[in-house]
C-alpha cells in the first residue's frame, strides 16, 4: 500500500511538472522580454562608429538602420522607440557580449552565416542590409578593377570579421600574393590606410562608403565596382529564447512590410481605416498579431508612427548623408530589389 | 593545537575550490543551455586566415594551433627585442642619472619622467602613427647604409641566403662549447697554479675562427638577397626580395622599450644608490679608475638589488606585448585570441589557452631570473 502511495505521488509530480511547463510555453513567456520590460529599456549592441548604421552624435544620440531595428523593438515592447541602451562593441566583442547575456540584441552590420548561426549559441533573425564585401583604392594609383592588382599588394582591415576570409579566399583565387594588415578597431585601420600603410582597404562596402566620409580627403580614394562575397547584415539574438527571437524578427519585417504597403510614420494613424486587410493588419486594426509575443495589438503601429518602415530609415541614414544614395539589392521586391519578407498574418 | 593551524587554511582552500567550482559549473550550464560544446578539437581544423607576418611557414590552409604557433612566436619575438633593447637603454640612462655631469643628468631624469609618465598604449599609437606620417612612401625612400630602406610599409633590409646553414650552426655551437670548457680549465689553472691565460683573446678567436672554416671547408656559403622597388600601380610601390621588417613591429619594440627602460633605469639607479658610499671611496683609495670602480665593485653588489625588481619589469614588458592588437602587430593576442576566437567562437577555450601561455612565459622568465639572482648572491665561504 505504502509502496503505491509513494509511486502515486511521483506520478503527480511529474504530472504537474509538465503542466507547468505547458502552461508556461502557452503564455509564451519569454525571459528575455520579461526583463526587458522590467528594466525599462532595451539592450542593444551597435558598432564602435559606422555611419548610416550605427554612429553616435556629440550629444550620443544613437542613428542609423541597425540602430533602428533596436528602436523598433523598444517601440513594440516598451512603447517608446528611445528607450534603449547602447553598448558599442568592436567586431571581436560582439558575440561574447550577446551570449553572455550583456546586450539582448546584437544589430551591428553583422554577416549571417552558417557557422555563426548554428555553432556559437546564436540565431539570426533576419537581413536589414544586403552588402558585400569591396576593395577602396587611392584614386591616383591608376587602379580601377581588382583585375589590376599585383603581388606584393598590401591589404588593411579588421580583425575577428568575415572579411580577412573572403580576402584569403579572393587573393588565393586569384594567385596573388598579398600582406594582410589586420586591426582590432576600424578607426585605426582606416587611419593606418588614410596613412599610406596600405594599398588597399577591404570590408564590406557599405562599411567603405561610410569609412570614406572619416578620411582626410574622400574625394581621394574610390572604392572598385567588383563585389567578392555575400555578406547579408541582420540583427542576431542569443539562442534559447524562441519568443524574443519572434519579436525582433517580426520588428524588422513590420517595417519592410510598411513600405510595401505605403504605410509611413506619418500616415501610419489614417491607414487604420484603410480597406486592405493587410494594411490593417500592420496598424492593430483588424487580428490579433501581438498575443503571440503576449503585446498588445498597436505594438506593429509603434514601430511604423515611433521609428518609420524601412524606406524612411534607409533615406534618413543611408541615402541622406550621402553614404549610399542608391538602394541596390537593398530595395523591395517589388521595384526591382531583393527585400522581401513574409507576410504579417 | 594542530588543528588551529590547519583549519584556516583548510577552510581557505575549500573556499577557492568553491568559487571555481561554482564558476565553472555556471559556464558549463550556460554553454548547455546556449548549445554551446566545450573542447579543443578546433584547434585542428583550418584557420583559414593569413597572417601579416609570420616567424614559421604558415598560411591559412593551416591549422589553428599553427596559427598559435605564429602568434606565440611574434610575442615572444617582441618582448625578446623587446627586453634586450630596455636592459641597455635603462642601464645607460640609469647610470648616467648619477652622472656627475649636469646635462647628462638632467637629459636621463627628463627621459625617466617624461616616459614613465605617459599611458603606454598612447605612446604605441604616437609611435605607430607618427612614424606613418613620418616616413616616405616606398618610391620616396632614401638608402639607409647603402643596402636598406626604411618606408611607410616597413624597412627593408638585404636577406642572407645560406647554403649549409645548419653547418654553419653547428659550427657556432661547437665553439660555444670549446669556449666553455676552456674557461673552466683556465680558471682552474689560475686558481690551482696562478697562471693566466689571455682568456677573451682566446675565446673570441675560436668563435671566429671555426664557423669561419666552414666557409672554407664546409661548403657554406652565404650570399645576400637585396630589396628591389617594384610598381604595383601607377603611385603604388613595393619592395621585392631581401628581409622586409613590418612597421608595426618596429613601432611595438620602440615604445616597450623606451617605456620599460624607464623603471629599469630607475631600478638600476637605486641600487647604485644603495651602496654605501665607502665602498666607492675605498676602492678609489687603492688606485681603481671610476670606470672599474664601477665594473668591479659598485655593480657586483648593485646587481642583487636591482635584480628582483627588474625580473618585475621584464613580465611587465611581456604582458604590456599584448597591446599590439591595436596596431595590427600579429601577436598572440591578435592572432588567437582575436581573430581565431572570433572565427571559432571559443570564447572560454581560447581566454583559457591564452591565459595559460602568458603565465608560462611569465613563469619560465621569473625561474630564469631567480636563478640568475641566486648565481649573483653573496655566497659565505
Amino acid at each position: 500500500m505504502f509502496k503505491y502511495v509513494k509511486q502515486l505521488t511521483s506520478f503527480v509530480a511529474m504530472v504537474a511538472v509538465l503542466f507547468a511547463f505547458s502552461t508556461e510555453a502557452m503564455a509564451k513567456k519569454s525571459k528575455t522580454l520579461k526583463n526587458t520590460q522590467k528594466k525599462g529599456f532595451v539592450r542593444c549592441g551597435v558598432s564602435q562608429g559606422l555611419p548610416g548604421f550605427s554612429n553616435a552624435d556629440a550629444a550620443g544620440n544613437w542613428t542609423g538602420v541597425d540602430v533602428d531595428v533596436c528602436r523598433a523593438v523598444a517601440a513594440a515592447v516598451l512603447g517608446d522607440a528611445n528607450k534603449v541602451k547602447f553598448t558599442p562593441l568592436s567586431a571581436k566583442e560582439r558575440f561574447t557580449a550577446l551570449t553572455s547575456g550583456e546586450i539582448d540584441i546584437l544589430s551591428r552590420n553583422t554577416t549571417w552565416t552558417l557557422s555563426r548561426d548554428a555553432d556559437i549559441g546564436l540565431t539570426f533573425v533576419g537581413v536589414n542590409f544586403y552588402d558585400g564585401q569591396g576593395f577602396m583604392v587611392r584614386k591616383s594609383s591608376g587602379i580601377t578593377s581588382t583585375s589590376q592588382f599585383k603581388d606584393g599588394i598590401s591589404a588593411c582591415t579588421n580583425i575577428g570579421t568575415t572579411t580577412e576570409l573572403n580576402m584569403r579566399d579572393f587573393f588565393n583565387s586569384k594567385g596573388i600574393s598579398y600582406t594582410p594588415v589586420a586591426f582590432e578597431k576600424a578607426d585605426e585601420v582606416v587611419a593606418a590606410y588614410d596613412a599610406g600603410r596600405c594599398d588597399t582597404y577591404t570590408t564590406d562596402k557599405s562599411g567603405l562608403a561610410a569609412q570614406r566620409t572619416k578620411m582626410s580627403n574622400p574625394d581621394e580614394h574610390i572604392v572598385l565596382p567588383e563585389t567578392i562575397s555575400k555578406e547579408p547584415l541582420g540583427p542576431v539574438v542569443r539562442q534559447g529564447d524562441p519568443v524574443w527571437e519572434d519579436l525582433v524578427r517580426w520588428s524588422l519585417n513590420t517595417m519592410i512590410e510598411a513600405e510595401e504597403y505605403g504605410i509611413t510614420s506619418a500616415n501610419a494613424d489614417s491607414m487604420k481605416t484603410s480597406d486592405n486587410p493587410a494594411i490593417k493588419r500592420l496598424v492593430g486594426a483588424e487580428g490579433e498579431m501581438g498575443a503571440a509575443f503576449g503585446l498588445d495589438n498597436e505594438w506593429n503601429l509603434r514601430i511604423i508612427k515611433q521609428v518609420g518602415n524601412y524606406g524612411e530609415s534607409y533615406k534618413r541614414n543611408i541615402a541622406d548623408p550621402g553614404i549610399l544614395p542608391d538602394r541596390g539589392p537593398n530595395q523591395l521586391w517589388t521595384k526591382g530589389g531583393i527585400l522581401y519578407v513574409p507576410p504579417s498574418r | 593545537m594542530k588543528i588551529k593551524k590547519i583549519l584556516p587554511q583548510l577552510l581557505t582552500l575549500l573556499t577557492i575550490v568553491l568559487i571555481f567550482g561554482f564558476f565553472t559549473i555556471n559556464a558549463q550550464i550556460n554553454m548547455d543551455n546556449r548549445g554551446i560544446e566545450f573542447g579543443f578539437g578546433f584547434l585542428k581544423q583550418e584557420a583559414s586566415f593569413d597572417i601579416q607576418f609570420s616567424l614559421i611557414d604558415y598560411d591559412g590552409s593551416r591549422s589553428y594551433a599553427r596559427a598559435y604557433l605564429v602568434g606565440l612566436l611574434n610575442t615572444l619575438l617582441v618582448s625578446f627585442i623587446g627586453i634586450i633593447f630596455c636592459t641597455i637603454l635603462g642601464v645607460i640612462v640609469g647610470v648616467a642619472r648619477l652622472s656627475p655631469n649636469y646635462l647628462i643628468k638632467k637629459t636621463a631624469a627628463f627621459y625617466v619622467e617624461f616616459f614613465r609618465n605617459i599611458p603606454l598604449l598612447l605612446q604605441i599609437f604616437f609611435w605607430y602613427f607618427a612614424a606613418l606620417r613620418a616616413l616616405p612612401m616606398p618610391e620616396d625612400a632614401t638608402l639607409i647604409l647603402g643596402t636598406s630602406f626604411m618606408t611607410i610599409k616597413g624597412l627593408y633590409t638585404p636577406a642572407p641566403v645560406w647554403n649549409n646553414f645548419d653547418v654553419f650552426i653547428i659550427s657556432l655551437i661547437l665553439a660555444l662549447i670549446i669556449i666553455f670548457f676552456f674557461n673552466r680549465f683556465a680558471k682552474k689553472k689560475q686558481e690551482e697554479e696562478g697562471i693566466q691565460y689571455p682568456k677573451f683573446l682566446i675565446s673570441l678567436g675560436v668563435f671566429i675562427i671555426l664557423p669561419l672554416l666552414t666557409f672554407l671547408f664546409g661548403g657554406v656559403d652565404l650570399s645576400w638577397s637585396f630589396p628591389k622597388l617594384k610598381q604595383l600601380a601607377t603611385t603604388s610601390f613595393t619592395y621585392e626580395g631581401g628581409l622586409s621588417i613590418p612597421p608595426e613591429l618596429i613601432a611595438l619594440t620602440l615604445a616597450l622599450a623606451l617605456y620599460t627602460a624607464t623603471f629599469i633605469a630607475e631600478n638600476v639607479r637605486a641600487g647604485i644608490q644603495g651602496i654605501s658610499k665607502g665602498q666607492k671611496e675605498a676602492a678609489a683609495s687603492i688606485g681603481l679608475t671610476p670606470g672599474q670602480i664601477l665594473k668591479l665593485v659598485i655593480m657586483p653588489q648593485a646587481l642583487r638589488i636591482i635584480i628582483p625588481p627588474t625580473t618585475n619589469q621584464y613580465l611587465n614588458l611581456t604582458k604590456n606585448s599584448s597591446l599590439a592588437a591595436a596596431i595590427a602587430y600579429p601577436d598572440l593576442v591578435l592572432v588567437f585570441a582575436g581573430t581565431a576566437m572570433m572565427q571559432t567562437g571559443r570564447a572560454i577555450e581560447i581566454v583559457a589557452i591564452t591565459m595559460a601561455t602568458y603565465l608560462t612565459i611569465s613563469l619560465a622568465i621569473s625561474v630564469l631570473m631567480n636563478w640568475y639572482n641566486k648565481r649573483i648572491a653573496i655566497q659565505e665561504k
